[in-house]
């Protein structure tokens, strides 16, 4: 049968220091997820806009980029950064920094390639008519292609920043406490598998969930503009 | 002799190995409206787009207000805030309000205030005849009303030039005529234009001149009662004759 004490009195550790990254040990699935997607979406926007430059010395290293890192599992990007780069830089980098680091270059190949295919799915006009009346080509792209761009992107970016939010459980393979890894702490002490891996799975689905909900929100209101 | 502002020398164009326009001469004085048609694929399109530097051009020269556009180190945007462009699909800003698509320009390169720039911006919607439009969306006008929209946004950066690259084709018979209204409302006010159309009643009420293009090449250009009464050339018979019969 299912015991639910065992959650109610592990609650505090698991949504406080799982979650939210508040206790001891640091760590936390939200402290992790939330810079995470912030900044491999705006490198993303970078790789992005390098993947489409006229200029083969921008677009070539950007291409290269997308298809390393798509080609290779996270959890080996999580390695290398773990075990080989302090070595480079004999310098023992936490756990934080390594997941941080290994989630922002591996989702920013994925983000780009999102950023790429919604700026391409603006029509050409657009970009030919903001220049025609005098605008940049970099103004261009920032008030006319990007908004629209952006708009197209919503239900991708979703998606991905929805996978990235899960895969931020691999952190714990290094030791970083994220709810993963909470559950896992306390079920060593409780021996309480089910029901500890099932309140985390409603965790992350509550989480993700409220993701789409916002942006179901979002696509209605700028589809009404 | 009146000023020109555009001239085209022995200017050269390539799509990959596609020759779009061959050795084109062209001048355009001020105040003139001069009308370019031939067939589709003829260049003519190709030729209007070069004006503002849409497309590049591989050889000759081309001279817009004074600057030889193919110079290297010409600053274009500042060249296009005086060459206006009106294209056949709109191209208005969906994103963005009437107003803020007509405004944008003027605050962002001109360094206009908001609301210098909007009191331009509802001077213009009341000449291109929709003052009541200024807040809603472009989704939400009708092709003419979007196309007029598309007149007064290139106007509001006061060009000295005019480009209509097909400015009718894509919209419905009724609502050809509130268009050309207004762009003949502009020739008269003296605008220097060259407008890509198939619209033969615009071109023989409004044009000075009429250029015929045919694979790349301007094959015949007239004042418009001379090249409608009597084309020189067999191949602007044949393409007055199958334009002209509906």
């Amino acid at each position: 049968m299912l015991d639910l004490a065992v959650i109610a009195s592990n609650f505090r550790f698991l949504v406080l220091q799982g979650l939210f990254g508040v206790g001891a040990f640091g760590g936390g699935t939200l402290r992790l997820a939330i810079p995470a997607i912030v900044l491999g979406f705006l490198l993303g926007i970078g790789v992005g806009l390098a993947r489409l430059a006229r200029a083969p010395w921008i677009r070539l290293p950007a291409s290269t980029y997308v298809e390393f890192f798509r080609g290779v599992p996270l959890v080996m990007v999580i390695f290398w950064i773990w075990f080989i780069i302090p070595q480079l830089l004999r310098l023992p980098i936490p756990e934080y920094g390594v997941a941080l680091t290994a989630f922002v270059i591996f989702e920013a190949a994925y983000f780009g390639e999102i950023v790429r295919a919604g700026i391409q799915s603006v029509p050409r006009g657009q970009g030919e008519a903001a220049i025609a009346i005098g605008l940049t080509p970099a103004q261009a792209m920032r008030f006319i292609v990007l908004p629209q761009a952006l708009r197209n992107m919503v239900p991708s970016l979703v998606t991905q920043m929805i996978v990235l939010f899960k895969d931020t459980s691999l952190a714990s393979i290094i030791g970083y406490v994220d709810l993963t890894k909470a559950a896992q702490i306390v079920n060593n002490r409780e021996i309480r598998p089910f029901e500890l891996y099932l309140f985390i799975a409603v965790v992350y689905w509550i989480c993700t969930y409220s993701m789409s909900r916002v942006a179901r929100r979002f696509e209605r209101r700028t589809a009404a503009a | 002799m009146s000023e020109t502002v555009i001239e085209f020398k022995a200017v050269d164009k390539w799509f990959g190995k596609l020759h779009v326009l061959r050795a084109v001469d062209l001048a355009v004085s001020v105040g003139e409206v001069v009308v370019v048609c031939g067939p589709s694929g003829s260049g003519k399109s190709t030729l209007i787009r070069c004006v503002n530097g849409l497309e590049a051009i591989q050889g000759g020269e081309l001279v817009v207000l004074g600057e030889s556009i193919t110079r290297p180190g010409v600053r274009m945007p500042a060249l296009r805030t005086r060459v206006g462009m009106v294209f056949q699909s709109f191209n208005l800003f969906p994103h963005m309000t009437v107003l803020q698509n007509i405004t944008l320009a003027p605050v962002r390169v001109k360094g206009l205030s908001a609301a210098e720039a909007e009191k331009t911006a509802r001077a213009l919607l009341e000449r291109v005849r929709i003052p009541d439009k200024a807040a809603a969306y472009p989704a939400n006008l009708s092709g003419g009303q979007q196309q007029r929209v598309a007149i007064a946004r290139a106007l509001a950066m006061q060009p000295r030039i005019m480009l209509f690259d097909e400015p009718t084709s894509a919209l419905d018979p009724e609502m050809i005529n509130e268009v050309l209204d207004v762009m003949t409302d502009l020739a008269k006010d003296g605008m220097t234009m060259m407008v890509v159309t198939h619209e033969m009643g615009f071109a023989r009420r409004v044009a000075h001149r009429v250029v015929f293009m045919d694979g790349g090449s301007i094959v015949e250009e007239a004042a418009p009662e001379a090249f409608f009464a009597a084309a020189q050339s067999d191949r602007a018979r044949e393409f007055l004759s199958k334009i002209l019969t509906h």
